[in-house]
């Protein structure tokens, strides 16, 4: 009897410093994306990006508001809403994943760099697709950030380019992600 | 035993706590954001009247209208296509809110000056404001050289307009304004007619794809004016093509400018009295937005 109540208080203290342990955040992250053509570059930054990386479970989570999208030019940031990403319907993109390799003790460590590999699920547009990418993670003066760049295919999900605008806007989409100073969660 | 079952029972419950909260992100959100809603037109007018739609800061709207003759003057007059009346105007965006423009039209050598700005922005959010709210006020001058006796003086040729936009997006393809418009001429065409008119002016698109939507405008005119003097009401389809908005549409109306459309429209768009007309619109970025990143 006894030995099976420290057996469960283990479990249970093992449990709760699972969830103890660390996550850290940022609320203030950038993406930006460039699609390029002969014809039209096209650009846009979003600053207030959402990310979550719990170490502890080696899981990864972003989330970010389609209408924050900044464009130079205003109209094309009316028709990316509009017509392309429809953001009224889908007004959020979201990314959850996991680290494919976990060394993370280099958290504790000064001015380190480790590029780790991501693999999760990207949700745009109401479409959700397999996502691979290359980060890299980096601790200075005690703090961490985290960068990213991969592409995507608009044609994956499901946003159309119409015949008249085929060669404005490329199919092919490169994304960069800057998570400086992350935050612990408390 | 008992107390086994209480820890186990315990744990039962953090585990399903645990499990349930997948996502990360949630409860970081900001849920206090405010959304502007944007898109409710697809251009700064509905048809004839003034919509919710704003110019963007250093944006120019170059503005070609075309109303042709009635459709029902027959095959003699290629229904109407032979004999056009046009307005052409420069709009251009001071900041998101505040617009200006100048336009000519053909018909009496009109010259017309706009200012446009907008109070209220429709948003989306835990304090959301239902309408957007707009106000547009205008000059009108003819500039057409008279042949009367006794010439009118420049004061006699002026009209003025003010026209408020209370409009809302309903849902994403949805979009409905009410626009009074009050309209004054300092000399009128008909000497018994009211000098200060007003119209009851509403609005309304439909989307029925990305790029193309159908449109509607009327004013109801309320105040004395000749018998031959109708209401205008224009029915139309919006397509946009990138930096271009063609607005094609069917009218009784052949004026372009508030005073003209409202105070000086004789056809009867049940009597076949319409007119095919088209706005065309092409939007330049004149003050590049500074590049922040």
């Amino acid at each position: 009897m006894k030995k099976h109540s420290s057996v469960l208080l283990f479990l249970l203290f093992f449990s709760v410093t699972l969830v103890a342990q660390k996550k850290l955040f940022t609320k203030t992250g950038t993406i930006t994306f460039n699609s390029k053509t002969s014809i039209e570059k096209i650009q846009a930054v979003n600053k207030k990006v959402l990310a979550v990386l719990d170490v502890a479970n080696n899981k990864i989570e972003f989330a970010v508001l389609i209408k924050g999208f900044e464009f130079e030019k205003a109209l094309m940031q009316e028709h990316f809403n509009e017509n392309y990403l429809e953001s009224d319907k889908f007004p959020k993109a979201t990314f959850k994943g996991k680290f494919d390799d976990t060394n993370f003790t280099i958290l504790a460590e000064e001015n380190k760099t480790v590029t780790v590999n991501i693999s999760g699920s990207l949700t745009l547009h109401g479409v959700t697709k397999p996502v691979t990418a290359k980060a890299l993670i980096t601790t200075k003066n005690k703090t961490v950030s985290a960068a990213s760049s991969f592409t995507i295919l608009l044609s994956d999900y499901s946003i159309k380019i119409p015949a008249v605008n085929k060669n404005n806007v490329n199919n092919q989409v490169q994304i960069n992600i800057n998570l400086a100073n992350l935050q612990e969660m408390k | 035993m008992k107390k086994l079952l209480f820890a186990l029972t315990c744990l039962l419950f953090i585990c399903p706590a645990k499990a349930q909260d997948t996502s990360l992100v949630s409860g970081l959100e900001d849920e206090n954001a405010l959304e502007k809603v944007t898109g409710t037109f697809k251009s700064t007018r509905v048809i004839n009247a003034h919509s919710t739609e704003m110019l963007y800061k250093g944006n120019m709207d170059f503005r070609i209208l075309h109303r042709f003759g009635p459709v029902n003057s027959g095959v003699k007059e290629f229904f109407g296509l032979d004999n056009a009346s046009m307005r052409m105007s420069f709009d251009f965006g001071i900041t998101n809110n505040l617009m200006i423009g100048i336009g000519r039209s053909t018909n009496l050598k009109d010259l017309d000056f706009l200012i446009k700005t907008r109070l209220l922005q429709q948003t989306k959010g835990v304090k959301p404001i239902p309408v957007s709210l707009l106000v547009a006020a205008g000059y009108i001058v003819t500039t057409q050289q008279s042949f009367a006796t006794v010439k009118p003086t420049f004061s006699d040729r002026s009209s003025y307009y003010l026209q408020m936009i209370v409009g809302r997006k309903f849902n994403s393809n949805f979009s409905m304004q009410l626009s009074p418009l009050l309209v004054h001429n300092n000399s009128t065409l008909n000497p018994t007619d009211d000098k200060t008119i007003f119209g009851l002016g509403g609005g309304a698109r439909y989307k029925v794809s990305k790029r193309i939507a159908l449109v509607a405008d009327y004013h109801y005119a309320v105040g004395k004016l000749d018998n031959a003097i109708t209401n205008p009401l224009s029915l139309g389809v919006d397509i946009e093509t990138g930096g271009h908005v063609f607005q094609l549409h069917f009218t009784n109306s052949a004026g372009m400018n508030e005073k003209a459309y409202l105070t000086q429209t004789t056809g009867k768009f049940f009597n076949g009295d319409i007119r095919f007309g088209f706005n065309l619109s092409r939007m330049f970025n004149i003050g590049k937005k500074k590049k922040n990143w």
